[in-house]
């Protein structure tokens, strides 16, 4: 037992409270915010030094042993999630400022972009069933409060939408939890997985687990339950996509890799099948989706859903290999879109226009963005030795070694076709002739290059740095495929 | 007893996601109102019903009713409170602004 746990959650909690009671001070609550994404980022660093040190720290709260209470369980996993949580949270809070209206931000920006980070951290922490629904409906009502700040026309008529959908997954959620309650009578996760063990997975309980999966798989964004994500990640400001499209949608896969790699794991036939084919489905038709358009937001807003079928396909293969590919493409994929999102709108609002057709020759104005925009590209497709390519390795190799030759080729196709749909944006939007009619608003851009550089600089880290995170994630796969390491590391007598 | 909170969790479901499906914004948030009262009685019905007894054990008592569904129901009709509220407000918001509360003509933005 360890207050540790509770921390990543705590910090931005009372952070974000107190960032709304000096709301008329806006100039103080940037710098507080700043701060304390700085302090949370180096309590989540500790914590994550600690759990590699010493193994999970686990609180159990209000002192209730485990299967009683509501317990937090932090290992390697949810630690380095949290911690990527953060480091996306501190280039965010840098960039708002720069790229939010005053208007906007007095809104209580910075109380909305605390709570969303609580709820993701207390959603990678939670140990218990419910309470991850719980954490989800915390992250989600921020996420309402985000994706209608500024209220335009456009934003009202999407984020209806994206709050219903949620609003539908979340009541299924509950149904789900009270299913599963039923059948195995507890909601914590370590002793479910040792019930479902004991049962060895009756049909009942398959059923249970693939509508838990449609529940995670709608907030993941899988095929077919993606189409609410494109237009309701396009219509907020940039800060707010990048936190959408880097936090949103990873936590529905960390759930769905969670949930598969710890409780129902006995019917593998069945369900990582339809995973395999799912994770087929979500790459082709995301990728395509991306190819469709003209809108640089929109081409980089449908490059999550392909992620999210690398992602699920490594869970489908479940080896050990394929796992770690898995987890790997998780962080990298977290950075690099936090990254990406931050750079087209950054691009948009330095061209002035979000429209691939009418812009050309921003590398002349604008040499270090357009650059940036060049290493976040090739590190998304996957090109040695960046960051997307350690994932995908480990991710084709694990379904080569499993003769799942079928969905390596899509994957390898749908890694080009993704290369193409970014590169358009850098030979349309910044090659070509030097426009010297165009005004170009240096200072703007120099306050946008510093949080994308520090995203884009751990993104490299990844790649060039996989000797030293590589091997945590090789632990981390090892723990997942074994889950009476977890059983156990909760439920210890 | 369970058998009939069951089906009467399944009529909640039936007319909420009938309601859903119309066009209008209020009739929809009244279907996501009534979908998810459906889902909390099923909580309810999932921890089996006992009448007159206490939720808490304590010596000498043998027959107890289960705690854990009331706690979670508690915490779930919170959570739907507040989301339906906000829904409500966020509907407001969207129908003065559009000029209209048809999911019809809600649909569609330039630049796509």
């Amino acid at each position: 037992m360890s207050n540790l746990a509770v921390l990543p959650i705590l910090i931005p909690l009372l952070s974000g409270i107190i960032a709304a009671l000096m709301n008329r001070k806006q100039r103080a609550v940037r710098v507080f915010s700043t701060i304390m994404m700085l302090v949370n980022l180096g309590v989540t660093a500790y914590i994550g030094w600690y759990v590699y040190q010493n193994g999970p720290v686990i609180l159990e709260t209000g002192g209730w042993k485990a299967p009683y209470g509501i317990i937090l369980v932090g290992d390697m996993l949810a630690i380095l999630l949290v911690i990527t949580t953060n480091i996306i949270g501190l280039a965010c809070v840098i960039f708002a400022p720069k790229s939010l209206s005053e208007k906007q931000e007095s809104f209580y920006f910075y109380t909305f972009f605390f709570m969303l980070i609580s709820g993701v951290s207390g959603a990678f922490l939670t140990g218990d069933l419910f309470n991850l629904f719980v954490f989800f409906e915390v992250l989600l009502m921020a996420s309402y409060g985000l994706i209608t700040l500024g209220g335009e026309k456009v934003q009202f008529k999407e984020s209806i939408k994206y709050v219903l959908i949620n609003l539908f997954s979340s009541i299924l959620f509950v149904t789900v939890v009270s299913f599963l309650y039923s059948v195995v009578g507890t909601v914590n996760m370590a002793q479910i997985a040792e019930r479902v063990q004991d049962v060895e997975q009756k049909g009942i309980l398959t059923t249970i687990g693939i509508l838990l999966f449609f529940v995670f798989a709608t907030k993941a964004a899988v095929f077919p339950l993606y189409y609410w994500l494109p237009k309701s990640y396009v219509v907020p400001n940039p800060v707010v996509s990048a936190l959408f499209g880097a936090l949103l949608t990873k936590v529905g896969i960390y759930s769905i890799l969670r949930m598969f790699t710890i409780i129902f794991v006995h019917e593998v036939d069945l369900t990582h099948q339809l995973f395999l084919w799912l994770a087929a489905l979500t790459m082709v038709f995301g990728v395509v989706g991306a190819l469709s358009t003209n809108n640089i937001k929109l081409i980089v807003t449908y490059n999550i859903i392909p992620a999210v079928g690398f992602m699920l396909m490594g869970i489908g293969i479940f080896t050990e290999v394929s796992i770690a590919g898995t987890v790997y493409y998780l962080l990298h994929d977290m950075v690099v879109k936090g990254a990406l999102f931050l750079l087209v709108g950054a691009i948009a609002y330095l061209a002035g226009t979000s429209d691939l057709r009418k812009m050309h020759g921003l590398i002349h104005h604008y040499p270090v963005i357009g650059w940036l925009f060049f290493i976040a590209c090739i590190t998304l497709a996957g090109i040695p030795p960046f960051s997307g390519f350690i994932g995908k390795i480990l991710l084709l190799k694990g379904g080569l070694a499993q003769d799942q030759i079928f969905i390596v080729i899509i994957g390898l196709i749908t890694s080009l076709l993704i290369l193409f749909s970014m590169i358009r944006i850098f030979i349309q939007g910044f090659w070509g002739e030097k426009d010297e009619s165009f005004q170009p608003d240096k200072p703007k851009a120099r306050a946008f290059a510093w949080p994308i550089g520090f995203l884009v600089f751990f993104s490299v880290f990844l790649g060039v740095g996989a000797e030293f995170v590589y091997p945590i994630v090789d632990e981390i796969s090892n723990t997942l495929l074994d889950p009476s390491i977890y059983i156990e590391s909760v439920l210890k007598e | 007893m369970e058998i009939v909170t069951s089906i009467l969790s399944g009529i909640l479901f039936a007319t909420g996601i009938y309601n859903l499906l119309q066009r209008q914004l209020l009739r929809i948030i009244i279907g996501t109102a009534l979908m998810s009262h459906g889902a909390h009685l099923f909580i309810l019905t999932m921890g089996k019903l006992k009448r007159g007894k206490p939720p808490i054990i304590v010596e000498g008592v043998e027959n107890y009713v289960d705690p854990l569904p009331q706690a979670l129901i508690l915490t779930s009709i919170v959570i739907s409170f507040g989301v339906t509220s906000f829904l409500l407000v966020l509907a407001y918001r969207a129908a003065r602004l559009n000029g209209t509360d048809n999911m019809e003509e809600l649909r569609g933005n330039e630049n796509e």
